[in-house]
């Protein structure tokens, strides 16, 4: 069928050309087929192939979204981890700090705690002492006086006579504080 | 085996009414594979939505490696509808042939020369288009004078030779196809002998027949887009 349309084409170049050509050649159906594909051609573009095609790039956009969130989330809590970390560090340091500062000033604490007892224990020490010695004169002087009184009641027995208290009294202490001082 | 084509005449062109027939069963087949396999479209595709995708895909893979997507993205559509419609017609003719009245009339549209040198032309002046387009006329006609300006005549032969061979190439093949089939099917009528002598052969041939459907369908496409390439890319 080619080769005679070759010979055809090559032999007879004139008006009568198309119509020879059309004997042997189905010219009607080169302009079918190309309608026909063209037709289809921009019905799938249409319906089926422009649809399909945005559904796939607007699912590449959507891929590409979601990397960057993702990127940008990583780099965010990385961020935040960061940040996290050197919270707690200077929590550690604070906390650090503030024990440091308490065991100090306890230490102090009990040290002027244990001066202020000892201070105190002396004081009471030396108020012991005074009032030991102050009760200690007052019984001395109370045995005195009982001694005295002893004395006078005895003497006034020997003697057999009341004497006046009130000179003899001098008299007797007298007497009293000179055997105290000879003894 | 020798069958008659039927046809009639309309406005001084003649027609034949079996291509037409078969052209549009082609084109149906086509839209209706395409078209209900993008209902219901979602972001995470399912079943047949992921066949299209594939497809896509596939025919995005081709144009790449002839040219840049810059380039060849505006091919992606002619591409697909290229790749999906040979491969429909190349099929359509394998599981049966029906003649009526000694005329063929269901056969692959592919098996028929003029079908196929139509889509051939139809992509060789494409690309002549898109030369144009993209380069220019100038540099349109640059090209024929690359690499050596002595080689133009041979680089007009290979325009007419590109043309020639790409719609041959799918004719042929699938013409012979269905002949290889028609006779084994001829063959397993003749006699319970025959059905048995045929079977085999003519399972594996149908088997050949899918793999060089889809080979040519691929094939095809591939060239299309060599050939695009050569005209729309100004590095080569």
């Amino acid at each position: 069928m080619f080769g005679n349309t070759f010979i055809l084409l090559s032999a007879n170049a004139d008006a009568g050309f198309l119509a020879a050509l059309n004997q042997r050649l189905n010219l009607g159906d080169i302009i079918v087929t190309v309608i026909f594909f063209s037709l289809l051609m921009l019905l799938l573009k249409k319906f089926a192939w422009g649809p399909l095609m945005g559904v796939m790039n607007q699912r590449a956009e959507l891929i590409a979204n979601e990397i960057e969130a993702a990127e940008n989330s990583r780099l965010e809590s990385q961020k935040l981890l960061e940040e996290q970390r050197a919270l707690l560090k200077e929590a550690r340091d604070n906390a650090q700090s503030i024990v440091e500062n308490a065991r100090k000033q306890g230490e102090t604490q009990r040290e002027e705690l244990i001066a202020a007892a000892r201070a105190e224990v002396n004081r009471m020490k030396e108020s012991a002492t005074l009032e030991i010695a102050t009760e200690r004169e007052k019984a001395v002087a109370a045995v005195r006086e009982e001694f005295v009184s002893l004395s006078i009641l005895a003497a006034s027995k020997v003697l057999g006579k009341e004497i006046s208290e009130e000179d003899n009294r001098a008299l007797i202490e007298e007497t009293i504080v000179k055997a105290g001082e000879g003894r | 085996m020798n069958h008659d084509n039927p046809s009639f005449e309309f406005l001084g062109l003649s027609f034949n009414p079996s291509n037409i027939l078969m052209l549009f069963v082609t084109c149906l087949v086509v839209f209706l594979i395409a078209f209900i396999a993008t209902r219901n479209l979602q972001m995470k595709p399912t079943g047949m939505q992921n066949f299209m995708e594939w497809v896509m895909d596939f025919v995005k893979g081709i144009i790449k490696n002839n040219m840049d997507w810059k380039d060849g993205g505006r091919f992606h559509v002619l591409g697909i509808t290229l790749i999906m419609f040979v491969f429909v017609a190349n099929m359509l003719g394998l599981p049966f042939a029906i003649v009526w009245d000694h005329e063929l009339w269901w056969k692959s549209p592919t098996a028929d020369p003029v079908i196929t040198l139509t889509l051939a032309s139809m992509v060789v002046v494409l690309t002549h288009y898109y030369g144009v387009k993209q380069l220019g006329t100038k540099g349109y006609f640059k090209t024929y004078l690359q690499p050596m300006p002595f080689l133009a005549p041979l680089k007009v032969i290979e325009e007419f030779a590109n043309t020639l061979t790409l719609g041959l190439r799918l004719y042929g093949n699938i013409f012979a196809g269905e002949i290889l089939i028609g006779l084994l099917a001829g063959l397993g009528a003749s006699s319970i002998f025959g059905l048995i002598g045929a079977a085999i052969p003519a399972i594996a041939w149908l088997g050949f027949s899918v793999f060089i459907g889809s080979i040519q369908a691929f094939i095809f496409v591939m060239l299309t887009m060599v050939y695009m390439s050569h005209k729309v890319s100004s590095d080569h």
